[in-house]
């Protein structure tokens, strides 16, 4: 099954890249944009019938590898 | 005194820290990061650059590498580790420094010499600043504004446990004389034992005062001293 997590910057954390962003959307013209995150995506292909243990997988990857939990939070989609 | 210098792929400082520790008389070896055994070492140096191309997070993968099992046994038996640049970013993933090192905050790769305050004379690698209070060092660095909650900032502080802040000529740390944006203008921390110091700044590539400036050999002279 594939399972996909988002990781993002913890929102006490300064996101430079996502302020530019922001600021060069507000500059195209989209007045009505407030705020702008910029994160990571990862797809993941695991060799899992059961959601619950793809979950607990996906959980501990993220922990080890793929978010740093000083600075970034994660969150987890079955696809 | 033995060192050894661990190679990534994509560690472009390994040759420059290999020839200081050379003219200071330390018999270096290069250790490639897929070796499973550290040469016997009193000295770990986990040099500067981009290893496996920055992928993920600076220093992420790299912490993940095989050889650095044996380099975080030998920092927890009391062991020298130094990371420069890179390093520090690798040693921070390792978890053996505390902290983040985050992009610069104006999102400028920034190379320059800079001033720095030493914070910290108390230890193996920096006995000889003593007295020397400001010092000069290059940096070149995308990722190096050091991040960390207020409550390790505090530990940090309170241990003394800072031992280079970003500073101006005259020795002030504040936000003009911070380069990326690093929380309270560090530039480089130890761990409680002392015996593993991270830094963003390259004393290796200031050992000559005729090339460029030698405020990098006294961190050397400083190691062979306590050795």
């Amino acid at each position: 099954m594939k399972i996909s997590a988002i990781v993002t910057l913890k929102k006490e954390v300064l996101d430079p890249q996502g302020k530019v962003v922001n600021q060069t959307l507000k500059n195209m013209g989209y007045k009505n944009i407030n705020n702008v995150r910029q994160g990571k995506y990862f797809e993941i292909e695991i060799d899992e019938t059961n959601e619950k243990n793809a979950k607990n997988t996906m959980e501990e990857i993220c922990k080890k590898l793929l978010a740093n939990s000083i600075i970034e939070d994660f969150t987890i989609n079955l696809k | 005194m033995k060192s050894a210098v661990i190679v990534f792929p994509g560690s472009n400082c390994d040759r420059d820290i290999s020839v200081a520790l050379k003219k200071f008389q330390i018999k270096n070896e290069m250790v490639w990061h897929d070796e499973s055994d550290l040469p016997k070492s009193d000295l770990v140096v986990l040099p500067g650059g981009f290893s496996y191309g920055d992928y993920l997070r600076t220093g992420c993968i790299a912490s993940k590498s095989k050889i650095i099992n044996d380099v975080i046994k030998h920092a927890e038996k009391g062991g020298l580790v130094l990371g420069i640049c890179n390093g520090f970013q690798i040693l921070i993933e390792t978890g053996l420094l505390p902290g983040a090192l985050l992009r610069n905050k104006k999102l400028r790769f920034i190379s320059k010499n800079v001033y720095l305050k030493v914070n910290n004379v108390n230890n193996k690698f920096c006995l000889n600043y003593k007295g020397k209070k400001i010092i000069k060092l290059p940096i070149a660095h995308n990722e190096g504004n050091f991040f960390a909650q207020e409550k390790i900032l505090k530990e940090l502080e309170d241990s003394d446990l800072i031992a280079f802040k970003y500073c101006d000529v005259n020795g002030n740390t504040n936000e003009a004389s911070n380069p990326n944006g690093s929380s309270k203008n560090i530039a480089g921390i130890l761990n409680v034992n002392k015996n593993i110091l991270g830094m963003m700044p390259h004393p290796e590539r200031h050992i000559d005062p005729v090339l460029s400036g030698d405020d990098g050999s006294f961190m050397f002279e400083s190691l062979l001293k306590s050795f």
